[in-house]
């Protein structure tokens, strides 16, 4: 049996979920590449976190969308239970506020037939109030797709990520690929900034970078990055939203959302702009966007939570590719390269069955690459324990065996010192060179809430330091050029030019 | 788990809980304190600056000094506390027990009490609060984090600094970063005069040559891996940006003194009423919130700006919980509601009786010279030289004055000139 070598580019949801069902195969060496110092943190981190149902893609459009969306939304049900991600299913009310909206629901409802999506249906007066109460009152219809979820996108890539790290995959951060070598029309490996990686298949997962990526391998199209922006408002606030609740989509955009998270907060947006095909890490928020997105979601609820309730806004980019269609294709020149580019929605929901889709479909029958089955593939991850979720006697354990259990680090999420330092630990353990705040503020929650850290990320900055013996200042925030602080106090009154170090 | 019944528990350790523990002790009171962080103390702990006692000591303190007089008193008494007790829950069993449930490295405890002194203090506002966009970037800090990092673990956040807000707290951490070595660009006020006493813009801004840029908005955080700007814009009078003025100020630190909120997460869930001028509780003249029993002191029932008057309420609270635990409930029949007129843009407490003197805490809205402080159901007229939102005004009632009115007494603030 001859051992393949194959190397995706991008650990985003999508990447992630390719390599977790590449890791089942014993013939495959597979390396996963990310560039930046953690995984997910382009478009996976910051979107609507919304499973769709799959009733919103014309087939004749968008094939692979439309079949992939469904297949993807009933996938998460057994992968999130496999890999302990938080996952709920509200289901998602498309509101009507004029005769022209109903008449488009007809449209969805036969798209739904075509798609495959069960029970969705048009809801009216009551039913409607009823499943969600806080409807505007001008909605005169609502469009039901009780299959809808909501996800924690970046618990997902970190569920997949570790999951397949345990099953042999190995992660490389911190890694950018500069170069795809291909001989001969056929792909030889990855030339990164970390050395070589040699790959008989290397597929591109890079997310917005997707086109530089692949036009390195000479197939060529841009990847434009849309920019979403959102209001996350805190956990307490009244009214809320039982359901997905939004709008008749456009040809640009499914509208503006508001549901309640599975962290318990409510997510409003996003708004969808087009920026410049360079503008490919610009996350910033606008004060044009954000005020369209608070009116667009006026009109959809009956009352509108308090703006002195959000605890922040921010904004994340969909790689749109041309005529929003997906660029998911194995190519015969170069042979072994495989794109799977300009994921925008519905790819979050979509990302497992594009991962069967690339394996069967282009790894086994378009390369013809016989895949042998591992007989130990372990399809179970356990996430973080959040503390806050247990019961009084559980709790009661788990600090009698561990102290650190009883010391509540972050006020607002109550996440303790020893979820912090679970964190570092899990971090390690998949690869992370540079553990940061931020990689530990997306596994515990903590930093996440009401006060944003104020209270809390000074605290956590000393235990991680602590932990890994480095000085707090030099805790890393986002990345490895943005440390906590720039020394220690004095430090400017130091005559040597030293970092700050005492 | 251990169930003990107390007569006051007191949740957090700063200045309020610290002066209402050792109050309540004094009168006689079961007391229990608890603290969520690991130093009892609380934001005066770390406030390494003078101006703190003046009217409580009649001297001049650094925040640290004046809050280790109560932290030595308290620990001398023998107060019973903890350290690093997070609370999860506050049950309202009846008038006259609650119960309170914390997270501790001893495990989970819960506590029973006849009455609750809740003193959290406030929470800051962040930089999304005030409709700043741009990307959210590594560098920027709340004034309260920044003071934390620097004067309790000796971190330091930055170098070149822009601070956001001209409140007390923003002019004296202006003044902390630049002894601190580091260079202070800029310090940006929104409203045409500054947020804070008039002795700190001379003491914190002026003796350093830091610029104040009033009527100016922060619009924009920008910067690639960490802050590298800030873009401020004019504002007019009615504090929209006025095209065509923006600036750029380079920096790699933000820190944001965008002001404070009462931090009373868990009274709300309760059921505790919130007065929306203070967004604190609605309080009676024992500082007991609309809960029987549960009362309130700080910066979580109104955001001082001296700590004195943050120990005053603390100590009240404290006569309030001992009145309530000798009469089984506050006796008091029939309440007088206090009004906002013109020119109060908030006040507690929002209740009195006439059985007490009563210290009404108020805020104008805006600044004033030469004014006069009216109560016209009760024909009391207090003379002020002036009068300025910065300012937080306390004013004596006696409780004869109080008697006088029916069922009202209304607070206004008019010219004198």
């Amino acid at each position: 049996m001859e051992t393949k070598k194959v190397v995706v580019i991008g650990a985003g949801v999508v990447g992630s979920a390719i390599a977790r069902v590449l890791s089942k195969y014993q013939n495959l060496e597979v390396f996963l590449l990310e560039k930046n110092i953690d995984v997910g943190w382009g478009s996976s981190k910051a979107n609507s976190a919304v499973i769709h149902p799959g009733h919103e893609d014309d087939p004749s459009k968008y094939p692979l969308r439309s079949k992939l969306c469904v297949r993807g939304n009933r996938l998460w049900h057994s992968w999130a239970e496999e890999l302990d991600v938080p996952v709920k299913w509200p289901g998602e009310l498309m509101l009507a506020f004029s005769e022209r909206d109903v008449e488009k629901f007809q449209y969805y409802l036969d798209l739904a037939e075509k798609n495959g999506v069960p029970d969705v249906k048009i809801v009216y007066s009551d039913e409607l109030r009823e499943l969600e109460p806080n409807a505007s009152p001008d909605a005169i219809a609502g469009l039901w797709a009780p299959t809808a979820g909501l996800i924690a996108p970046w618990d997902a890539v970190l569920g997949l990520v570790e999951n397949a790290v345990d099953n042999g995959v190995k992660l490389f951060t911190e890694t950018e690929v500069e170069d795809i070598v291909i001989e001969n029309g056929i792909v030889k490996g990855v030339q990164t900034n970390r050395g070589f990686f040699e790959a008989d298949i290397v597929i591109n997962a890079a997310g917005l970078y997707a086109d530089i990526i692949s036009k390195k391998a000479g197939i060529d199209f841009d990847i434009t990055p849309r920019r979403g922006e959102y209001y996350l408002l805190e956990e307490d606030v009244q009214p809320r939203v039982k359901r997905i609740v939004h709008q008749v989509p456009t040809e640009i955009t499914k509208g503006v959302f508001i549901s309640e998270t599975v962290e318990g907060n409510i997510l409003i947006g996003p708004s969808a702009e087009n920026l410049p095909l360079d503008a490919k890490d610009d996350v910033s928020t606008t004060k044009k966007y954000l005020d369209y997105i608070w009116e667009s979601a006026k009109r959809l609820l009956a009352k509108m939570p308090p703006k002195s309730s959000v605890i922040k806004t921010f904004a994340g980019l969909r790689a749109e590719p041309p005529s929003g269609r997906w660029i998911i294709e194995a190519y015969d020149n170069p042979k072994g390269f495989i794109n799977a580019a300009g994921m925008r929605s519905p790819a979050l929901t979509s990302s497992p069955a594009i991962a069967e889709y690339i394996v069967n479909e282009l790894i086994k029958n378009k390369l013809g690459v016989k895949l042998v089955e591992k007989k130990d593939w372990n399809p179970y991850r356990k996430g973080i324990k959040k503390f806050k979720l247990l019961d009084d006697r559980k709790k009661e354990e788990l600090i009698k065996e561990n102290p650190k259990f009883g010391n509540v680090l972050c006020m607002c999420k109550e996440v303790t010192e020893a979820e912090i330092i679970e964190a570092i630990e899990r971090m390690k353990k998949i690869g992370i060179k540079t553990i940061s705040l931020d990689g530990i503020k997306f596994r515990t929650t903590s930093m996440f809430g009401w006060c944003q850290g104020s209270f809390c990320r000074v605290r956590i900055a000393r235990v991680a330091a602590n932990y890994l013996g480095m000085p707090e200042w030099k805790i890393f925030v986002k990345d490895n050029k943005s440390s906590y602080g720039v020394g220690y106090v004095k430090t400017f009154f130091k005559t040597s030019q030293g970092d700050g170090e005492v | 788990m251990m169930t003990t019944k107390y007569d006051s528990i007191i949740i957090g350790g700063g200045p309020a809980g610290l002066a209402a523990a050792i109050k309540a002790k004094e009168l006689g009171l079961n007391v229990l304190l608890l603290e969520n962080r690991d130093v009892l103390g609380g934001i005066p702990l770390q406030c390494l600056h003078p101006g703190f006692g003046l009217h409580y000591f009649k001297e001049d303190l650094t925040g640290t000094e004046f809050i280790y007089r109560f932290i030595d008193k308290f620990q001398k008494m023998g107060i019973e506390y903890f350290t690093n007790a997070h609370l999860t829950e506050i049950e309202n069993i009846s008038d006259t027990e609650k119960r309170i449930k914390v997270i501790t490295s001893k495990g989970l405890q819960t506590f029973t009490a006849k009455t609750i002194i809740y003193a959290t203090g406030a929470r800051e506002r962040h930089l999304y609060e005030i409709g700043v966009t741009g990307k959210r970037l590594p560098g920027i800090f709340t004034a309260g984090e920044a003071q934390t990092m620097m004067d309790v673990y000796g971190i330091m956040p930055g170098k070149e600094i822009v601070i956001v807000g001209s409140g007390d707290v923003g002019l004296i951490m202006a003044r902390r970063f630049a002894l601190e070595g580091a260079t202070v660009k800029a310090v940006i006020e929104l409203m045409p005069f500054p947020g804070g006493l008039t002795r700190n813009v001379v003491q914190c801004l002026d003796d350093f040559g830091i610029p104040l840029y009033l009527s100016h908005a922060v619009t924009r955080v920008e910067g690639d891996s960490t802050v590298e700007k800030v873009i401020i814009s004019e504002v007019n009078e009615r504090l929209e940006i006025k095209e065509g003025t923006e600036k750029e100020i380079k920096c790699d630190t933000v820190v944001v003194a965008a002001g404070l909120v009462p931090y009373i997460k868990i009274l709300e869930k309760i059921g505790v009423v919130k007065d929306q001028a203070t967004r604190g509780p609605i309080v009676n003249e024992y500082l007991e919130t609309l809960i029987p029993g549960v009362f309130t002191a700080g910066n979580a029932l109104v955001i001082n700006d001296l700590v004195d008057h943050v120990v005053e309420q603390g100590e009240l609270a404290a006569f309030g919980a001992s009145e309530f635990v000798k009469n089984e409930g506050i006796p008091t029949r029939k309440w007088k509601r206090v009004f906002r007129g013109r020119n109060v843009r908030l006040l507690v407490p929002h209740y009195v009786s006439g059985e007490n003197d009563v210290i009404i805490y108020a805020r104008v809205s805006r600044p004033m010279n030469k004014v006069k402080v009216r109560f016209p159901e009760i024909n009391k007229e207090v003379r002020l030289p002036v009068v300025k939102p910065a300012e937080m005004i306390s004013i004596k009632l006696k409780k004869e004055e109080i008697q006088r009115a029916v069922d009202r007494i209304t607070m206004e603030v008019l010219s004198n000139e």
